[in-house]
């Protein structure tokens, strides 16, 4: 074992923490979120420049040798500053997908532009009524003379609202398909909307959408194994991301209550503060800690130990983010839940983090049924 | 010990609801299930409809347009009321400067604001919280220094909520800087619109405006408005606080919301059942009910406790600290049975105070708008009216003794 990381992850942490502090400012990020498409394009190339966007990708996958330590390290860069350009869905999520389902010419196709920054892709699995069972996809594809026929709604599709390439599953007769869908594709309506944390979603409406059998992505009725491999990688970033977003929500909070006073003196003189802030950190090393656990199980190869792992890495830093977060609010009094500061945007994405894809109860019952399973 | 509800109060109860389901207009019952701030015209109409039957404020003394109810039909009422969806009223004027002026204030004043506060042809606001006073708010610098028939008034207010909408605030200003800070407050009735008086709005964490900054600028307020004696305003501070205290669990909102969290998990499904017959759910829902089960009870205790009773500090001090916890779980407890749809921002699109409102409203259905933005604006509940920490402060001083 070594928990150190290597010369170049750290460089990566590094650039990331520099790049984001220098042009993720707070107010910076609140602009970008009211502007049109709620991100920045101008960052998403840079990103591409820095060989980001193929940051966890192996060379064979048309990326830069890395994995999903690679992914971690900039998602906990990148949740400190809250970060909305859709990296998780394109870059992690939609490529994982990939990766994991496309035959070598889709791959080209598909990961070359991704990682290039010329084109966003996202993953359109989820469903209104699916909370977390990847397995209830209700969308259905009817196999015709020249292709297939796409019918059904996808909701709260992270990156859905910009994506160019919509990699939509749907029930078919063998099981769950995945296909390639154009955004521009006839029939298909993109409807978007804000996410608690300052994501822009979507709902896709497909009526009678028309594509090739080439646009399939995997075996026909066998894609489940792969789409639920790129959730996990999904959520474990997004893990990732509360890391780093718990740990700035503390350090914040510590900083504040040394300069805030009340009573003549600085709010950190309070012993009932500092427990409370001490209890912040227990927290945050301990979701740190079981983010390596959760990074290390997306490389198990029982699907079923490897979600458990996923599950438990949920269940404990989402949770872990929700409560220092909302102690970081209520330790800032008012200005913790204004609009124009920081501290409860933290919240926010912690909140997000919990529901998304699958609510705590999910995971808990997800990592009982696996750990029941090996006292039989 | 009798814990029946008498048949008296439970037919008064009865017929209370139902009048408020005769008298609430239908188009205000529903944004009022809907959870956001209600919007002024909502409160005016709604206050109006009750003060035409004497029930604006029933809390009130009768001779001042109050009723002679006992605590516990009070109860009863502001829990019918809670119910029936109905907008919550201008708290600021019923329960803080309402009480204030009926006791300490002088007949000149009485006749001027308190029959405009029952109509709600005046709304108001409370100045007491200032940048730099806020736990600590006896460090307050808002300064009014006499002048003729005036006082002169030049400081910051903040976190006022609803001074955008109102057209009075009663604020804490410093009569006389050499004193001991709580010696040297006086309380001033201040006309929102005299010249000098600007409000900045402050968007709080659910996109919503409710709380501002006010500027306060060479502002004239006529030394008539000034309620009881000149640096006496932290005692009558005090005693409004206190009946805030005695309100603040408001356990009848976290009832209605708790019935609310119950439709949506009867509803939403996971697992291939309704939420509300998943075990770990209906667990959690279950935990939730029986903590609010509770403090009603606590809220009952305090209610038939007589004024003088040893123990109603102790229970006093209860309903406020956990009343604000469980007003937040409640909201969070529906985001979650909301699943994704709990995870999506609905703009307010019929209310005034919306931040951002080209925001597009998301495809769900009705029951999910409003709740994430309950559950954001609820973090609040636990910092004002003194935050918990000094709630717990209090209890460790006054009541144990520490
Ligand atoms: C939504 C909202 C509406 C409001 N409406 C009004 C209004 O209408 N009128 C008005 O006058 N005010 C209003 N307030 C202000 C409110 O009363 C204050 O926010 C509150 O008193 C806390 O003050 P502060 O925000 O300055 O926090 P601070 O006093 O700076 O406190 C910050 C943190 O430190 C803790 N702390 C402070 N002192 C101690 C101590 N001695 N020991 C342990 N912990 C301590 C606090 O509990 C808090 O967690 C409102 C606030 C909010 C958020």
């Amino acid at each position: 074992m070594d928990f150190s990381p290597t010369q170049e992850q750290a460089a990566l942490k590094e650039s990331a923490r520099r790049l984001c502090e220098r042009d993720y400012g707070f107010e910076q990020r609140r602009h970008r979120i009211r502007g049109a498409e709620g991100f920045s394009r101008d960052l998403w190339k840079t990103f591409a420049d820095l060989g980001w966007l193929g940051a966890g990708l192996s060379e064979d996958d048309f990326g830069y040798g890395g994995g999903p330590v690679e992914t971690a390290l900039l998602q906990e860069e990148f949740g400190r500053v809250l970060l909305v350009e859709p990296y998780l869905s394109c870059a992690i999520i939609a490529a994982r997908a990939v990766v994991a389902l496309g035959d070598p010419a889709q791959k080209e196709a598909l990961l070359a532009p991704l990682v290039a920054g010329e084109k966003l892709i996202a993953l359109a699995h989820n469903e209104a009524a699916m909370r977390g069972d990847d397995a209830a996809v209700r969308t259905e594809a009817r196999l015709t003379a020249d292709g297939w026929r796409l019918e059904g709604r996808k909701a709260f599709v992270l990156g859905g609202s910009s994506a160019d390439i919509l990699l939509v599953s749907a029930r078919t007769p063998g099981g769950v398909s995945l296909f390639e869908v154009p955004a521009d594709a006839a029939g298909l309506e993109v409807v978007a909307y804000h996410a608690v944390d300052g994501r822009r979603v979507a709902d896709l409406m497909l009526t009678d959408v028309a594509v090739d059998d080439a646009a399939r992505i995997g075996p026909e009725g066998g894609a489940l194994p792969g789409i639920e491999l790129a959730v996990d990688h999904g959520v474990i970033a997004l893990m990732a991301e509360c890391v780093g977003a718990m740990d700035a929500a503390l350090w914040l909070t510590r900083d504040y209550l040394t300069t805030r006073k009340q009573f003549g003196v600085t709010l950190n003189t309070f012993q009932a503060l500092q427990h409370r802030m001490a209890d912040m950190l227990v927290e945050t090393e301990l979701a740190r800690s079981m983010l390596l656990r959760g990074i290390a199980a997306l490389s198990d190869p029982d699907p079923r130990a490897r979600r458990a792992g996923v599950s438990a890495a949920k269940v404990q830093i989402a949770e872990a983010a929700v409560k220092v977060t909302g102690e970081a609010i209520q330790m800032h009094g008012g200005i913790g839940v204004t609009e124009e500061y920081v501290v409860g945007h933290f919240y926010k994405r912690a909140v997000l983090a919990r529901g998304l894809f699958g609510s705590i109860d999910l995971h808990l019952e997800r990592f009982a049924a696996w750990s029941r399973k090996a006292v039989a | 010990m009798n814990f029946d509800l008498d048949p008296a109060d439970a037919a008064f109860q009865a017929e209370m609801r139902a009048f408020i389901r005769q008298a609430l207009p239908a188009d205000i019952a529903r944004r009022g299930r809907q959870g956001f701030h209600a919007t002024h015209d909502d409160v005016q109409a709604w206050m109006r409809i009750l003060n035409a039957r004497g029930l604006a404020a029933v809390h009130w003394p009768r001779q001042h347009g109050g009723t002679d109810w006992s605590p516990l039909r009070r109860h009863l009422f502001q829990v019918e009321l809670r119910a029936a969806g109905t907008p919550v009223p201008d708290q600021a004027a019923l329960e803080l400067v309402g009480p204030v002026i009926y006791t300490f204030g002088d007949e000149v004043q009485k006749a001027r604001y308190l029959p405009a506060i029952l109509n709600a042809d005046t709304f108001w606001c409370q100045g007491f919280s200032e940048p730099n006073s806020g736990s600590d708010l006896a460090s307050l610098k808002t300064r009014a220094v006499r002048d003729g028939d005036h006082y002169v008034v030049n400081g910051q207010k903040t976190w006022t909520s609803e001074a955008h909408k109102a057209d009075m605030m009663f604020a804490l200003v410093r009569t006389d800087g050499e004193a001991r800070p709580q010696a040297g407050i006086s309380f001033l009735l201040i006309d929102m619109k005299s010249p000098g008086v600007s409000v900045r709005p402050i968007y709080t964490i659910n996109e919503g405006l409710s709380v501002n900054e006010v500027f306060l600028d060479n502002v004239r307020v006529p030394a008539e408005n000034l309620v009881g004696e000149e640096n006496r305003g932290w005692g009558y501070a005090k005693f409004l606080l206190t009946n805030e205290r005695t309100m603040s669990a408001e356990t009848p909102h976290t009832a209605f919301d708790l019935e609310q969290v119950k439709q949506i998990a009867a509803v939403e499904r996971r697992g291939g059942r309704p939420l509300i017959e998943d075990p770990l759910f209906a667990a959690r829902l279950a935990r939730f009910e029986i903590e609010l089960r509770a403090l009603e009870a606590a809220v009952l205790r305090v209610l038939h406790m007589g004024e003088n009773d040893p123990a109603l500090n102790a229970t006093a001090s209860v309903l406020k600290l956990r009343g604000s916890e469980l007003r937040q779980r409640i909201a969070d407890l529906a985001v979650e049975a909301l699943g994704d749809h709990g995870l999506a921002v609905f703009p307010d699109v019929e209310g005034q105070d919306n931040m951002d409102v080209l925001a597009p409203v998301p495809p769900a259905p009705d029951y999910a708008a409003g709740w994430l933005s309950r559950a954001m604006f609820r973090r609040a509940t636990t910092i004002y009216g003194g935050a918990n920490e000094i709630q717990r402060t209090i209890i460790a001083k006054s009541v144990l003794g520490l």
